[in-house]
């Protein structure tokens, strides 16, 4: 089993999952932005979303970048493929990903609250589409609607049962791990009620998530067998491995322990997607292309490896050390000052600039 | 965009005979990657001018660096934001609109992507570690923090240009049987070829942020604010745009050194060479190439010939050499080709004559007429670099993988629908290119009127203002606004 291409595999796939994980809590805050009501009573919870993503939002993103490029050099035909066939659901998911990025920066800077405004429901609204369109597509691939040799149908492949239980699955994974990292960012920040404004809120969409996703389950049978087979055989244990983080996550949010809940919540959606992964597995496209058919050339592999490994040694610690310094207490007003806990709903949260040039 | 317009225009000739969808894509390619490569000459060298803007600021004690540097840092902020998303479209469509391309090759050109990949990971990581560490961490650790993104900015442009080199001149594998095989991918990463392509662009990126930087307190200073402030804003990216304007001409000249072998046609077209001279083949100004024939053009003899072939006697192969179809649109790679190199020598000619007349003790800086200059030096800077971009992509037509995969081969099926795909990118991008541009000038206003810090439009000030945005007076800022005072004074004794 461990050949070269299912390395590349493997190592493309963990670039998916990390992307879920990371890029998609990004997307998630948008949806609690979305939601989070009119400018002055979600304020709080804006801010925060501007303290929590901003310094990670674009390195986050970039493993987004990562699978692409692993994708089309390690296994280039279908990743034409794929791109022939679902260019609707990826142009769409294009347009979202550029206007949350775009507005998430305009907002930050805008000088009136009109500008905000504008920016922020652009942001916003993006964060949702982008995602739910990127979930289609796991399941356009997942329930072999792409052919081997592309050019499949624009709008069938990806406007079906499993496509569109993936989109939705794929906002919800992402507003749950959204809504457990402001739980406990606003936690440590001080910020007590805009906290339990939070902590509902991820009881909520965790519990609206988990029945997605297993609900999502029923039409799969019928509408991707193949995929059916792997995720009720080999992918099983990782899903009741999801069932069970995700039922920890709400017991410990529900007993307010919100950091150990971040880490439930990660171990919830990363077996959700790598039960994706194990239950399409060996295939690249579902019944159509295979891990070893799929791959590029030797060499390429190779290097590809190489790539990453040296990716694995100089990008994993200085992404470590951006995540240390959003945590520590010196970026978070701990000890400068910059919040005073128990100070109506938050209000108090200075914007990060306001603490510009101490 | 002036320049997809005229890429449309120019390819109307050769559209003729082609798939409906292929040219939507072309132009649909042409607008995002010119979009995107403005924004990623700042993603390159801005990193590098504000290191040296918040290095003097600290050695020297400088409060008016510091604040130059900590506002380059947030105006970067903006920058990469839109250069993240527009260079994540890029990858999307290399697949979405070039699939013939990628699906035969995407193994051959795959791996210096996967680099600069890596490369803009890190640039990502630190971006976010300076650009909130200000005030949060020990200065000098954070100084250290712009550093990698300087050098990743090296590494990913090299690998970018590693990608198109070798579109320009294919290496790295056989095709037997109409099968690609003996896939050699360190052979695309590293070669001769795309290390001259990466020499070029890099200087280009250097010009096109530090003429553009400098353009903005040209400006400033144009309206009569003369403080230390904007000439330091002035000097430190006026000289890193003096170095690499003084270094392209010979960069230019080393890439195109082997032109008449590796691209035959496309030089032919660059300097209108209609036929093979006997002789040194003479450098054309004006006129216009029609049926086969460059007409009412002016000549300067020899020149081509000694530009492109350091010859007096070689001539440049014709363009009667090579049949019709495997000719590029002619005209527009030409006039933008000379246009690329008209501009650069303008900008070269002028930071000599600075630096000239700065030795002989006369300062520029108060001449309103090189002011004025100065003021669109960054638009013309931006419009050499689209120029030259311009000529090495048209003049590479009707290949995308020169003299291997023609063009139409790696379009995707699409129909004339795609058109309304690109009309809605130009009013994406439009609608992306007035934000930021409102943006930035709204920051520069606001710090202008004293603001140091610019608050969360969900901060408490603005709510409460509910109307027209008030600035926040920090005590932090007063201090600093004094502190600058006072160098001021210091500056004038």
């Amino acid at each position: 089993m461990m050949t070269l291409e299912f390395a590349v595999a493997a190592a493309l796939f963990a670039g998916v999952v990390a992307y879920a994980l990371f890029g998609g809590a990004d997307f998630g805050s948008g949806f609690h932005d979305l939601t989070a009501g009119g400018a002055r009573r979600g304020a709080p919870l804006r801010t925060l979303i501007d303290h929590s993503i901003g310094p990670v939002w674009e390195a986050n993103h970039v493993w987004l970048i990562y699978v692409m490029v692993m994708w089309w050099t390690g296994f280039p035909e279908s990743f034409a493929a794929a791109m022939t066939t679902l260019y609707v659901p990826f142009v769409l998911a294009l347009v979202g990903i550029v206007l949350r990025g775009a507005s998430f920066a305009f907002r930050k800077y805008s000088e009136t609250l009109w500008q905000a405004k504008l920016f922020g429901v652009i942001f916003a609204t993006s964060s949702v589409l982008a995602p739910f369109f990127l979930g289609t597509i796991v399941g356009a691939l997942a329930s072999g609607r792409v052919p081997a040799g592309g050019n499949g149908d624009p709008w069938s492949s990806w406007i079906n049962p499993t496509a569109l239980f993936t989109g939705v699955i794929s906002v919800g994974t992402c507003a749950f791990l959204a809504a457990t990292f402001l739980t406990a960012d606003a936690a440590r920040r001080g910020e007590t009620a805009l906290a339990a404004q939070l902590r509902i809120r991820s009881l909520v969409v965790g519990l609206a998530t988990g029945i997605v996703v297993f609900a999502g389950l029923i039409p799969i049978e019928r509408d991707a067998p193949t995929f059916w087979d792997g995720l009720t055989g080999r992918a099983a244990p990782v899903m009741a491995l999801s069932a069970l983080g995700g039922i920890a996550t709400l017991v410990l949010l529900w007993r307010k322990r919100f950091g150990p809940a971040r880490l439930t919540a990660v171990v919830a959606v990363a077996a959700v997607m790598a039960g994706w992964g194990i239950g399409q597995y060996p295939w690249v496209l579902v019944d159509q292309v295979s891990i070893a058919e799929g791959a590029g050339a030797t060499a390429t592999l190779q290097g590809l490896l190489a790539a990453v490994g040296i990716a694995a040694v100089i990008v994993g610690p200085a992404l470590g050390y951006l995540f240390y310094l959003t945590q520590s207490p010196e970026w978070n007003g701990e000890v400068r000052g910059g919040v005073q806990a128990g100070e109506g709903a938050g209000r108090g949260a200075s914007h990060w600039s306001g603490r510009l040039g101490n | 965009m002036d320049a997809t317009q005229l890429l449309a225009q120019a390819s109307d000739v050769v559209a003729a005979a082609d798939p409906a969808g292929l040219m939507p894509a072309r132009q649909q390619m042409a607008l995002s990657l010119g979009w995107h490569i403005i924004l990623a000459c700042f993603g390159v060298a801005f990193p590098a001018i504000i290191f040296v803007m918040h290095l003097r600021g600290i050695r020297k004690n400088d409060p008016v660096a510091l604040d130059l540097a900590k506002r380059w840092g947030k105006a970067s902020a903006v920058l990469f934001a839109i250069g993240a998303v527009s260079g994540t479209v890029l990858s999307f469509e290399m697949g979405l609109l070039w699939p013939g391309l990628m699906g035969t090759f995407g193994d051959v050109l795959g791996l210096p992507f996967a680099f600069e990949g890596l490369a803009f990971f890190l640039e990502a990581i630190f971006l976010g570690i300076y650009l909130y560490g200000w005030g949060k961490m020990p200065p000098k650790l954070h100084l250290l923090m712009v550093l990698p993104m300087a050098i990743t900015g090296v590494i990913g442009t090299y690998c970018v240009l590693a990608v198109n080199a070798w579109m320009n001149a294919p290496t790295g594998f056989d095709i037997v049987n109409g099968e690609v095989v003996n896939i050699e991918p360190w052979a695309v990463l590293f070669n001769q070829h795309a290390f001259l392509a990466f020499a070029h662009m890099w200087l280009a990126a250097y010009m096109v942020a530090g003429f553009s930087i400098a353009a903005v307190y040209a400006v400033g200073m144009l309206k009569g604010r003369r403080d230390r402030y904007h000439r330091l804003g002035f000097m430190v990216p006026f000289a890193f745009a003096t170095i690499a304007a003084l270094a392209q001409p010979f960069a230019g000249h080393f890439l195109g050194h082997d032109l008449a072998e590796r691209q035959p046609a496309k030089l032919a077209a660059f300097e209108f060479a209609d036929e093979t001279a006997d002789g040194a083949t003479p450098l054309t100004i004006g006129g216009i190439y029609i049926d086969g024939e460059v007409r009412w053009a002016i000549e300067i003899p020899y020149l081509s010939s000694v530009a492109a072939l350091n010859s007096f006697t070689e001539p440049v192969p014709g363009l009667d050499q090579f049949p019709e179809e495997d000719e590029p649109p002619v005209n527009f790679a030409h006039y933008s080709f000379q246009a690329m190199v008209g501009i650069g020598l303008l900008l070269l000619a002028t930071v000599a004559l600075y630096w000239f007349l700065r030795w002989r003790k006369v300062d520029l800086l108060k001449n309103r007429w090189f002011l004025r200059f100065m003021a669109v030096s960054g638009l013309l800077a931006v419009t050499a670099m689209e120029a030259g971009w311009i000529a090495t992509e048209v003049g590479r037509q009707p290949w995308i993988v020169y003299g291997v995969m023609r063009t139409p081969e790696a379009a995707a099926d699409h129909a004339g629908g795609l058109w309304l795909v690109y009309g809605g990118s130009v009013l994406l991008y439009g609608g992306m290119t007035i934000a930021a541009i409102a943006i930035l000038r709204s920051m520069a206003r606001r710090w202008r009127e004293g603001a140091a810090d610019l608050p969360s439009p969900y901060g408490p000030k603005l709510l409460a203002a509910d109307g027209p945005a008030e600035i926040r007076d920090c005590a932090d800022v007063k201090d600093r606004s004094a502190e600058k005072d006072n160098a001021e004074q210091e500056a004038a004794k």
